[in-house]
């Protein structure tokens, strides 16, 4: 039985200094800082029961060989639930726990906004002239690729195998939808030449970084599906799936597409419901055959021979997941996002096999290729005019002033209203609400974070850790009262009684 | 969906006097498929951004795309 898609998004920015000289580390811990800085309190992260090396398919690499944990760098927790920090050489928004596809676009709005509020502030503190950019994209067009990785909760009984072969053809062509749209090639058979692919306009940013089917990397040999089993849930009880193959998208209907369909495909595998038939033969090469392709009637081969366009296999899975919810109802998605991801995919789906030009307003790769290629044509760009990539980018550009994406003519579906309200306030139906409104309420007596529990300093020793082992625990039904009348941490942990442990926790920053 | 650069762009950019390649304004006026009511709003919206983007276009473009280089990430 499908369990109920808790989601997030967590993006990594691309970032530059400008007019001053700054390593991108340093900018990236000068922009968190100076919104950070802002707030009242700074509250740690906590990496206790981190294990990014643990393996779904049932092994856990060497420590030596388990991806870098960096606690020295920036790291902090805001007040709507997210965790806003450094990671490698770029600012990483990871937003809070969310229980509807629309309340995860919000939040994906929200973390833009504090990118921007983020970039005013950095730019009140560095010298007159300098500043800070940030651009929510996911390649520099030079071999360099950052992420946009997506998490759905899903079920511990569901095997990995079934899970990684049937998600793998939805990951492989949704790009064709929530493709953001590059200009060039930068996949390592091809680095360093020429390039041929140079003036060349592919579907998605990230394709071209996937060399794998299956694996635990996220910055090497990158696999279409990741294998990192740390579910920051109940392990017994919990998967979460890790998606490390999207792009950012600028698109809040791209975004709502790229969220809503995958989670209804999830669904859709949970209940034995996935089309046995529709699965890949050559994974890796059709995700970037499918990207190349911006004519959309490129074929990738079936596992039993057939050939099939990424439209086609797009169809397929609309149909399997219209029958899905047919059968079992809304319980995984709720009601009125099943409805809505259902008629947007669908409606997605027309408009690209009839005309892609007719889903401009909510296609990234569409609306981006519509600037260039209109640009090109007015002033008589070559292939390989570097205003093209300039394009490329500056779509992305975060900044009110200079964003392409923002005078695109994209649909908006998150209110105003609700993203400024997400950028303090948590979502109300998951734990993030419990972690978010002890931050508001305590910001000097919560010493540490994470996504799975609350460290109080109590004013006693030891120190308190609160476990929130699962996720659609400590919503607001469950402890807004609780949290009303407590006016103490101590008290808190006092109503919480044998749920609370002791924590070994020592702040590092 | 009609691709041809409108009559309202073409006087814009005239007026401000840049480069005018009028082959190929010709050549593109002359593509045509079939629009609806959203492609005429997009295609105003394309022209209005089109006016725009010199304005908002990094100045150096080859500089620009030169200097944006990232670390990988994730």
């Amino acid at each position: 039985m499908a369990i109920p898609k808790v989601v997030g998004i967590e993006t990594e920015y691309g970032v530059i200094a400008r007019g001053i000289d700054l390593n991108p580390v340093t900018a990236s811990s000068v922009l968190i800082n100076a919104y950070a800085g802002r707030l009242d309190g700074r509250i740690g992260w906590d990496f206790e029961d981190e294990r990014p090396g643990a393996d779904a398919r049932g092994f856990a690499l060497d420590d030596a060989m388990a991806p870098e944990v960096e606690t020295h760098l920036v790291n902090t927790v805001l007040r709507n639930g997210a965790r806003y920090y450094v990671d490698h050489a770029h600012p990483e928004y990871s937003s809070p726990e969310c229980r509807t596809i629309r309340e995860a676009v919000v939040h994906d709005r929200a973390g833009e906004e504090i990118l921007r509020a983020s970039m005013a502030a950095a730019r009140a503190a560095l010298p007159d002239g300098a500043e800070i950019v940030v651009y929510k994209n996911n390649s520099d067009g030079k071999g360099n690729s950052y992420g946009c990785h997506e998490n759905y909760l899903l079920a511990r009984e569901l095997p990995f195998g079934t899970l990684a072969a049937q998600v793998t053809p939805h990951l492989v062509t949704r790009q064709v939808f929530c493709g953001a749209g590059k200009v060039g090639r930068e996949s390592s058979d091809e680095a360093g030449e020429d390039p041929a692919g140079r003036g060349t306009y592919q579907i998605s940013q990230r394709a071209d970084f996937f060399e794998e089917e299956i694996g635990l990397e996220t910055t090497l040999k990158r696999p279409i599906v990741n294998t990192r089993d740390e579910p920051h849930a109940d392990p017994s009880r919990y998967r979460r799936l890790h998606v490390i193959v999207g792009d950012a998208n600028m698109s809040e209907v791209a975004t709502y597409l790229k969220l809503g369909t995958t989670a209804l495909v999830l669904a859709m595998i949970e209940d034995g419901d996935y089309p046995a038939d529709l699965v890949l033969a050559h994974p890796v090469s059709a995700i970037r055959v499918v990207s190349q392709d911006p004519s959309l009637r490129a074929g990738v081969l079936l596992s039993d021979g057939r050939t099939i366009g990424a439209l086609g296999v797009q169809r397929r899975l609309w149909e399997a997941a219209r029958l899905h919810v047919a059968r079992r109802g809304h319980a995984a998605l709720g009601e009125s996002d099943t409805t809505e991801t259902l008629e947007r995919w669908g409606a997605v789906l027309d408009g690209l096999e009839s005309d892609p030009e007719r889903v401009a307003h909510a296609v990234d790769w569409v609306a981006k290729r519509r600037i260039i290629e209109g640009y090109a044509e007015r002033h008589g760009l070559g292939p390989r005019d570097a205003r093209r990539r300039a394009i490329d980018l500056q779509y992305h550009d975060l900044r009110p002033a200079t964003s392409l994406a923002a005078r695109a003519g994209l649909e908006p579906i998150a209110k105003p209203a609700d993203v400024e309200a997400a950028i303090t306030e948590p979502p109300s139906t998951t734990r993030a609400y419990f972690r978010g409104r002890c931050l508001a309420k305590w910001p000097r007596d919560v010493v540490a974070a994470n996504w799975d529990s609350i460290v109080f300093d109590v004013g006693t020793e030891p120190l308190r850790r609160v476990p929130m082992m699962e996720p659609l625990k400590g919503t607001a039904a469950d402890v807004a009262a609780l949290l009303d009348e407590a006016r103490t941490p101590m008290d808190l942990v006092t109503a919480l009684g044998s749920q609370v442990r002791t924590s070994s926790f020592r702040p590092t920053n | 969906m009609v691709r041809r650069v409108s009559e309202r762009a073409r006087v814009t950019r005239t007026k401000r006097g840049r480069e005018e390649r009028a082959d190929d304004l010709d050549a593109g006026r002359t593509e045509e498929v079939e629009g609806g009511e959203q492609g005429e709003r997009l295609k105003a919206e394309l022209d209005d951004l089109l006016d725009e983007i010199d304005d908002v276009l990094e100045t150096n473009a080859e500089d620009f795309v030169k200097s944006y280089v990232q670390k990988g990430g994730e």
